[in-house]
């Protein structure tokens, strides 16, 4: 009698590898490579303890002597330091693993802030709609109307002069995640908002209703998974963001402090000794950070092509 | 003390710059486990009808005035706690389209479960037991293996099985069935409708069946109503109304079965529409179209009232069938 049923048993991961998006995936070289580089550099930052021959937030393992030694492949340089050093005399391999860990940290939860907010914001405003939509929606509007930047700069500048910078660089990063998601949570919310428009007047909506159940539950339990697919595909853009929101704000002096730098401030640290022929410190990590963003971005718009096939047509 | 008892409902739209009424004084009683058929063309006020009965329009629909009294309780005074507690508990619907009534990205057993716990207070192990009985009863093969299933994965007859499982998942007083199987292939239509009334009868639920197939009504349902522009025009046992139709629209709308057409022949269909309702005539709403319309129709608004076996509001009926007297009652 099961056996006509049999179909019905692979595990979940026998289902997933067979899925359109699986499928998909396979077939597009970009994407494979891209997803390959993207998990290896978050392979490598996760791991960078493991990895790196130094660590880079301990003092006692950094000599001023080595200050500036160039990568192995350049005369003049010191065998230890694969990549160089920066003007701290850290290894730069090393710090440019730390620092990779902590822009992707901060990227992924800056975005869970502004997926969190927005989410919880679009589908109020899209499933209650009326009074409470227009409120929200004009003050999403509102906030769109002010750069990301801007934003962030005045609340850092103005946290890190009440605060003072050491109490400030100690708290940098929740400050980071804090700004960046609060500062973009409309993006997500005016996506969610549409899909839910669109979504609340198809009929499992109302058969939900028709059950009894309350608008909390059909909200997060039957609305909200319907709309996931626009949700991934922002997702990957704005962590991609995120990461550059992090990096131009560290950049600028208002994100990571030298001593625990992200790649932003990295770049930033090395940028004054460019015209000292030390080009290294901002380069290198300049190449990750690019790199990071670039594979994030090839993989987003892989996967709003295969979620959103409309958008080929035209 | 009947299950059901609708008085002088009236549902109205907030349109731009009027109120259109939708649904106009309607008034019935459902008995408990009694069969009761909705028909009428489309716009004519039967889904508005069944989702009132739920408390559900939407707006800028609102119901404008009466009482829909079940088991004793006001629906429309309920709060909406309280409303919660009925929906799908007390009294539970089912939708035209099976492809789109169940959430796509739940699997069976999630939606089932889920809704035996919103209203229960059940392990999900127990929940899954009783999804099973109700996937049996409603002869689903192999039910275990339908929980896991996502309702792509099944055919429309096999979706709208499921869907009527869930419907009496709680052990509904009444079902409302919105045109349960339009969405359906015939041969599936027959099958589903004698599953309904299998359940309906051995369940001993109440079943109000809206629908425009004056075929299944007559099959179905023990009592019937007709309405016309958010009206009810005719009301009584079905068998009555089917053999022996009172109003002139109802004497069309059986007339216009192909059926009753001779080979060859054309349908004899009513001619015109039906008035949009922000614009319904004055008197009876059916007087543009009708044949045997006189000047009282076209200025008075006929009331319902019992003419033999059954209810009519038509001026005309009376004339036509019966003496002064008749007339007399109807001024």
């Amino acid at each position: 009698m099961s056996s006509l049923t049999t179909n019905s048993e692979p595990s979940r991961w026998a289902r997933m590898m067979s899925s359109n998006m699986a499928y998909s995936f396979r077939r597009n070289p970009v994407a494979m490579v891209s997803m390959a580089v993207f998990l290896l550099i978050a392979v490598a930052a996760v791991f960078s303890p493991l990895i790196a021959p130094f660590n880079p937030y301990d003092p006692a393992n950094i000599d001023i002597m080595n200050s500036e030694l160039p990568p192995a492949w350049v005369a003049g340089s010191d065998p230890q330091f694969a990549l160089g050093t920066d003007d701290q005399g850290r290894d730069l391999w090393s710090t440019i693993l730390y620092g990779t860990r902590l822009s992707l940290i901060i990227g992924l939860c800056a975005v869970a802030v502004q997926a969190f907010l927005g989410i919880s914001i679009g589908l109020i405003s899209g499933y209650v709609g009326g009074r409470v939509d227009s409120v929200l929606m004009r003050l999403a509007d509102i906030q769109l109307s002010f750069s990301t930047l801007m934003v962030a700069i005045i609340f850092l500048a103005v946290t890190q002069a009440m605060f003072g910078s050491e109490v400030f660089n100690q708290y940098a990063v929740f400050m980071l995640i804090a700004v960046i998601g609060i500062a973009e949570w409309p993006q997500y919310a005016r996506t969610v908002r549409a899909t839910v428009l669109a979504e609340k007047k198809k009929e499992y909506v109302d058969s939900a209703r028709v059950l009894g159940f309350g608008p909390l539950r059909i909200m997060v339990r039957h609305i909200l998974p319907n709309s996931l697919s626009p949700i991934f595909v922002i997702s990957t853009v704005q962590v991609a963001n995120a990461i550059i929101s992090e990096a131009s704000l560290s950049f600028l002096g208002l994100g990571m402090p030298p001593s625990q730098p992200s790649l932003g401030s990295l770049i930033s640290s090395g940028f004054d000794y460019i015209f000292s022929g030390s080009w290294w410190i901002t380069a290198i990590p300049g190449v990750v950070l690019v790199v990071l963003v670039l594979v994030i971005n090839l993989l987003g718009d892989w996967m709003r092509d295969v979620l959103n096939p409309k958008l080929y047509k035209g | 003390m009947s299950l059901l008892s609708v008085r002088d409902l009236t549902v109205k739209f907030a349109m731009r710059d009027n109120t259109v009424t939708a649904l106009n004084q309607i008034s019935f009683d459902l008995g408990k486990g009694e069969r009761l058929g909705i028909v009428g063309e489309s716009g004519a006020g039967k889904s508005i009808t069944g989702f009132s009965l739920m408390n559900l329009i939407s707006k800028p629909g609102f119901i404008d005035n009466g009482k829909i009294l079940f088991e004793g309780q006001d629906i429309v005074q309920m709060s909406d706690a309280d409303l919660r507690t009925i929906r799908g508990n007390r009294m539970a619907m089912i939708f035209q389209d099976p492809m789109v009534t169940l959430n796509p990205v739940l699997t069976i057993g999630q939606q089932m479960v889920e809704t035996l716990q919103a209203h229960r207070d059940l392990t999900r192990q127990d929940a899954e037991k009783i999804a099973v009985m109700k996937l049996r009863e409603v002869y689903i093969p192999s039910p275990e293996d339908r929980l896991n299933q996502y309702p792509h994965e099944l055919s429309g007859g096999m979706r709208q099985r499921i869907i009527i499982a869930i419907a009496l998942l709680l052990d509904p007083q009444l079902i409302i069935a919105d045109e349960p199987t339009t969405a359906l292939d015939v041969t599936i239509q027959a099958d589903i409708m004698e599953l309904l009334l299998e359940l309906c009868q051995s369940n001993n639920v109440g079943l109000i069946l809206i629908t425009h197939d004056l075929g299944v009504v007559s099959q179905m349902t023990e009592r019937t109503l007709v309405m016309y522009a958010g009206r009810i025009i005719e009301a009584g046992r079905t068998r009555e109304i089917i053999n022996d139709p009172q109003h002139p629209y109802t004497q069309g709308l059986i007339n216009a079965l192909p059926q009753q057409t001779l080979p060859g022949h054309r349908l004899k269909q009513i001619p015109g529409n039906m008035p949009s309702l922000a614009n319904v005539p004055p008197g009876c709403p059916f007087s543009p179209r009708c044949d045997y319309a006189v000047d009282l129709c076209r200025t008075t608004l006929p009331k319902i009232v019992s003419y033999g076996q059954v209810e009519v509001a038509c001026h005309e009926v009376e004339r036509l069938h019966a003496d002064d007297a008749a007339q007399e009652q109807s001024a």
